[in-house]
């Protein structure tokens, strides 16, 4: 066994997903089974090998630090469920 | 004549002479859409009214968009839940590309949701079907717009391409798919799956247009860093170019055990094909292809469990109205919105990077994709390009993976490389199964060299009939 139900809870929650305890049941079994191929990555020796984050050879890439016009705030902000001002309104962050 | 039914070079000729009009070519491809898309599916956002008084403005040619790139002011929902209604303040760099050569935006194309999948059956607005035969998937994820090409409800269109997107389904659908070089075009717009990978791509009738509209979409933008700074030649006069002493590579990994027979004949029948048009082809090895399924599904998963962190309920999109305080309202938010493919995508990717777990999954990945990119590196020092099927089996039926993911991820398996690797990728028709199912060839080239792989495709589908070959819907 890979993972169990209550790793699939408990990284859901990082994810910030709410599930059904259906869903948990659902998916332990099918992530462990998709885990359980990946293992196959085990028998590869890593030891000597860097990791390939990213294909091509960059580093960092500037651009010269000047102001651009941007989009319009009311452009912007039209797709918001909740808007006060030129802010996003959510519900209470402090208990 | 129907003009939907030709491809875009072919309409452009008739253009130039004067003898159509673009609102009859959009005339037509409205007709086509009404007699067919009831039963394909294929169209997610399509405003018949708009179309046609854009095709008045503009003297461009139509092109359908995949749902995942940003359409100024226009639905863009990565047929996904949680983005329904939404429409985005800017466009995506294609879509300003494609303004600019006047093109005549028709709408956008159904897809697996965010892209996560390989049969288009996790698209909150039902699956695509396969013009082929109506029981079966398109593929995926870019499935609508394969499909809608294939069946003469579009000249052409856009898609992207993480770990096949474009040229699985292109394959099972027998059109023409493209996935370019990662960094030949701009992914700004294109709302990221995995920003390693992904690469939008097009989706033609035959291969002259896809040189087209790849000239068309290429090129450096400074709002996408990753994209590459270098001159776009211009492919579709360079692919015309004979094939006599390419040295083609044919990967023995790719003609695995279980592959369905009738694929492995027509793509073995295309190869002798191209040796008799001059090429050298010699079998070859990719020693770490029997990792690429596994390393992807963490790399891909880990990255998408990131980039989709930002549908969160706050500034776009669905939010829950049960929720109390903000971190409830994000994962009720999440759990109501995202589909179960979306889920467990991003529980696999976040458990792959969680503490205690990163080294062992996510950071091994990253180290076998080294030997991957490697295998590659190593194989185009002798060969031009390699010649691959571009899916193991033809167009499966609807529903038949939808209860095990991991048999839907093993869909992949022959083009998930190219990501992993960034190089260029072509998949078109190279022959068809008794059944009347397309089969797929896939011709994979050095980065940057998209050249080289639309000239062997251009060549082979000058000497075949395939992709001549219409579907009967």
């Amino acid at each position: 066994m890979s993972i169990n139900k209550d790793t699939v809870k408990y990284t859901a929650a990082l994810g910030r997903i709410e599930l059904s305890e259906k869903e948990i049941e659902h998916f332990t079994g099918q992530l462990d089974k998709i885990l359980d191929y990946v293992h196959k990555l085990k028998k590869v020796d890593v030891s000597k090998l860097a990791p390939t984050s990213h294909v091509l050879e960059m580093k960092n890439v500037y651009r010269d630090d000047k102001v651009k016009p941007s989009l319009p705030v009311d452009e912007v902000m039209k797709n918001a469920p909740a808007r006060e001002r030129n802010l996003f309104k959510v519900g209470k962050i402090i208990e | 004549m129907e003009l939907n039914r030709l491809s875009a070079h072919e309409l452009m000729g008739l253009l130039d002479k004067g003898d159509i009009s673009h609102v009859d070519i959009c005339n037509s491809i409205i007709d086509s859409i009404d007699k067919k898309d009831k039963s394909l599916n294929a169209i997610v956002n399509f405003d018949k009214g708009k179309v046609l008084e854009r095709a008045n403005a503009q003297k461009g040619l139509p092109v359908f968009i995949k749902d995942n790139i940003c359409v100024k002011d226009e639905l863009t929902t990565c047929s996904s839940n949680i983005l329904k209604g939404f429409r985005p303040p800017y466009n995506a760099t294609v879509i300003e590309k494609l303004l600019n050569r006047n093109a005549i935006l028709m709408g956008k194309t159904n897809m697996d949701e965010f892209a996560f999948g390989s049969s288009t059956e996790t698209s909150c607005y039902g699956t695509t079907k396969n013009p082929w035969d109506l029981e079966r998937i398109p593929g995926g994820s870019s499935g609508g717009s394969a499909a809608c090409v294939a069946a003469d409800e579009a000249i052409w269109a856009l898609g992207s391409d993480t770990g096949g997107s474009v040229r699985q389904p292109a394959g099972l659908c027998g059109v023409v798919g493209l996935k370019p070089t990662y960094g030949r075009v701009s992914r700004y717009g294109l709302i990221a799956f995995a920003s390693s990978l992904d690469q939008i791509g097009t989706l033609t009738k035959d291969t002259e247009d896809a040189a087209i509209l790849l000239k068309i979409i290429s090129g450096h933008d400074p709002m996408d860093s990753t994209s590459v700074d270098r001159p776009v030649p211009d492919y579709a006069k360079l692919i015309k170019k004979d094939i006599k002493g390419l040295k083609l590579g044919i990967p023995k990994e790719y003609f695995i055990e279980g592959m369905d027979k009738e694929v492995k004949q027509s793509v073995l029948d295309a190869i002798k094909k191209l040796e008799s048009l001059g090429a050298a082809c010699e079998n070859i090895s990719l020693p770490h292809t029997e990792y690429a399924v596994a390393v992807y599904y963490l790399v891909a998963t880990a990255e998408a469990s990131s980039n989709l962190a930002r549908f969160d309920g706050v500034q776009y999109g669905l939010r829950s109205s049960q929720a109390k305080g903000v971190i409830d309202m994000h994962k009720k938010t999440r759990g109501e919105g995202f589909g179960d493919e979306a889920k467990r995508r991003i529980i696999l990717g976040a458990f792959a990077l969680s503490s205690g777990y990163y080294d062992a999954y996510y950071l091994r990945a990253l180290k076998v994709r080294t030997l991957i990119k490697k295998d590659f590196e190593d194989a185009f020092k002798k060969y031009d390009a390699i010649i691959t099927p571009t899916s193991p089996t033809p167009a499966f039926k609807i529903g038949e993976k939808t209860e095990d993911p991991l048999t839907m991820y093993l869909c992949d398996i022959f083009t998930i490389s190219a990501n992993l690797a960034g190089i260029p990728g072509v998949s078109m028709p190279c022959g068809f199964t008794k059944s009347n199912l397309p089969v797929g060839l896939q011709i994979l080239g050095k980065a940057f060299d998209e050249e080289t792989i639309l000239r062997i495709a251009y060549n082979y589908e000058q000497g075949t009939e395939w992709s001549k070959r219409k579907p009967g819907i």
